[in-house]
């Protein structure tokens, strides 16, 4: 890590945008980077689908963007300022619509990630109009290696255990969670709790910082809860966010934090993958297992149907 | 015993930013909502008193000739206790000169009649005032299907849907609605002696109980039944709710085309805001 600054300035832009409005939204973003330029933060996290608002439905292929996109290069051109990341419909050149998150960096787009898993249960309808992503792969930013996971792909174990085997130091996760389920005793919701659990739970197990970027405001009465994060390999919360109202919060993170956890607790040094990737071969076999839907890895595919004759 | 949770610190601070929000986006800062005198409209116009100041809610009393005067004046009470400014519209003349022409009209159609009249006078107010309407409704009486459709079911935006009436009760208390209120006996007084308990054939805290297990905890009838609730209870209920669906959604549309509203239309409310 001796390339990659001592400490660098991250930030969340927790924010209420409108619903479907893309041009106040992309204002609302560069207000939003202007005001973190500023506070000389380096990098911003934007909520999952804040350039559009989250209830979209139908006005999904009215707001997508594809990578090409003039709106995409005018936030390619607001990178030169502070690398951030934003949340976003994107459209695939076969007209498929993603619910991604983008790492802008310098001018360039650093890495794309495509919402794996579209929760669509109880409120939930996006796999409705959403098409799921297809992998989880950290990436190379100038501050080092990180992760985008976008809400409910956080809620996977399984994307995090890759991010970390992957080399990620960090995972930036945009959110747009609702408040939901009223629990006595609790300054918050029952949603709010578990994601604030599951932060610093995450964080410490697999000793890397997570920055939990949520929205707030409401959208048909669905409220989102705000209470944005920033925690440390250790689990310690170093900057929280406001709950329900707009807000901005920033700190100087010292990745120097995920080698003193990795030398104290070297829990990923001992991670066997091996023995997982067997494992998990061998329950893929198993009457009634779990696979991909839809996701169909032509070579584990085919493996599986070798093996059958 | 079941406990309904009445995190009344929690409700209270998503509810006022409920209102705030959904006011404000659609580019008006003003409520109008009936009172009526009871704890549902009483809770509802603090709320939005907290959100939007007391000077942006309207609160409209509508009383009728066969009204409980303590109906009023408990109206009264709530809008000297929040600030709102208020005004009074007697619905007696225009609900009378209906039934003229109808004077076999039950209780029920009469009852139905006023909840209507009520409902046009603050769309029309809320006009007036460029205001949206505040509903009341709650989420027992929205269950039941114990309420008026197109009458006091209808609003724009309404922070009590969700809400089980014991827990309107504790929230109530807690921010500060006169106890007087809070503690009386429901009743829509739509006609003398009329009272919500008495007509439903149980009581709030009992109902609300089962309605909490069985809707939002999602019990078997199995796991209802031996949580101690009586068979019959418990079928009179989920009979209740099926038969009060039309009650909770938008008129049925026959679909022609390709694409219907709210079948394959499909957009928030909140589009654009």
């Amino acid at each position: 890590m001796e390339n990659f600054p001592v400490s660098i300035r991250i930030a969340v832009g927790q924010i209420n945008p409108r619903l479907g409005d893309l041009k106040a939204n992309l204002a609302l973003y560069e207000e939003r980077i202007g005001h973190a330029a500023d506070d000389k933060t380096q990098l911003l996290l934007f909520p999952e689908l804040s350039l559009t608002g989250y209830m979209l439905r139908d006005t999904v292929p009215e707001v997508a963007l594809t990578l090409d996109a003039p709106e995409i290069k005018h936030l390619m051109a607001l990178s030169r300022k502070l690398s951030f990341v934003a949340g976003l419909v994107e459209e695939s050149a076969d007209h498929r619509f993603f619910n991604s998150a983008v790492y802008f960096e310098d001018g360039e787009i650093r890495h794309v990630h495509r919402k794996v898993y579209l929760p669509t249960y109880g409120m939930f309808d996006e796999q409705r109009y959403f098409a799921r992503g297809d992998r989880v792969r950290a990436f190379d930013s100038k501050f080092g290696r990180m992760a985008l996971l976008i809400c409910e792909d956080l809620w996977h174990p399984s994307t995090i255990y890759l991010a970390a085997l992957d080399g990620a130091v960090a995972v930036l996760c945009p959110s747009a969670s609702p408040l939901r389920g009223i629990v006595d005793e609790q300054s918050q919701d029952d949603n709010a709790r578990y994601w604030e659990m599951l932060n610093r739970v995450f964080a410490e197990t697999y000793s890397l910082f997570i920055v939990y970027g949520n929205r707030c405001g409401f959208e048909d009465g669905v409220g989102f809860w705000g209470g944005s994060e920033i925690v440390d390999p250790f689990g310690q919360r170093l900057a929280k966010a406001r709950y329900y109202d707009e807000d901005f919060i920033a700190v100087d993170a010292g990745f120097g934090a995920v080698r003193r956890k990795r030398t104290m607790s070297p829990l990923l040094r001992d991670e066997d993958l091996d023995l997982t990737i067997n494992e998990l071969m061998r329950i893929r076999e198993r009457p009634g297992a779990i696979v991909g839907q839809g996701l169909k890895s032509a070579k584990l595919h085919g493996r599986r149907n070798a093996r059958k004759k | 015993m079941t406990h309904l949770p009445t995190n009344t610190a929690l409700l209270r601070q998503i509810l006022v930013a409920f209102i705030r929000n959904e006011v404000r986006k659609t580019g008006l800062a003003r409520v109008v909502v009936g009172l009526s005198g009871g704890v549902d409209s009483a809770l509802s116009a603090m709320l939005a008193a907290e959100a939007l100041g007391p000077q942006n809610v309207l609160g409209v009393l509508m009383p009728y000739k066969s009204s409980n005067p303590d109906s009023q004046a408990h109206a009264q009470i709530v809008v000297q206790t929040s600030g709102i400014e208020s005004m009074l519209v007697e619905i007696t003349a225009q609900v009378d000169a209906y039934f003229e022409g109808f004077t076999d009209a039950d209780a029920r159609r009469r009852g139905n009649k006023m909840a209507r009249e009520r409902m046009t006078i603050l769309y029309d107010q809320s006009m007036r005032w460029n205001a949206l309407v505040l509903g009341t409704s709650n989420k027992t009486e929205l269950l039941l299907g114990y309420g008026t459709l197109h009458g006091d079911t209808a609003s724009a935006i309404n922070p009590l849907g969700d809400l089980y009436k014991t827990q309107v009760w504790a929230l109530s208390e807690a921010i500060g609605v006169p106890p007087v209120i809070v503690a009386k006996e429901p009743s829509a007084d739509l006609w003398s002696g009329q009272t919500d308990e008495g007509e439903l054939g149980f009581t709030y805290r009992d109902v609300d109980k089962l309605l909490y297990l069985m809707v939002d905890q999602r019990y078997t009838k199995t796991e209802l039944a031996a949580a101690g609730f009586p068979e019959r209870f418990i079928d009179d209920i989920a009979a209740r709710i099926m038969n009060t669906q039309f009650k909770r959604r938008l008129p049925v549309i026959a679909k022609v085309s390709q694409r219907t509203i709210d079948r394959d239309f499909r957009y928030s409310r909140d589009w654009g805001k």
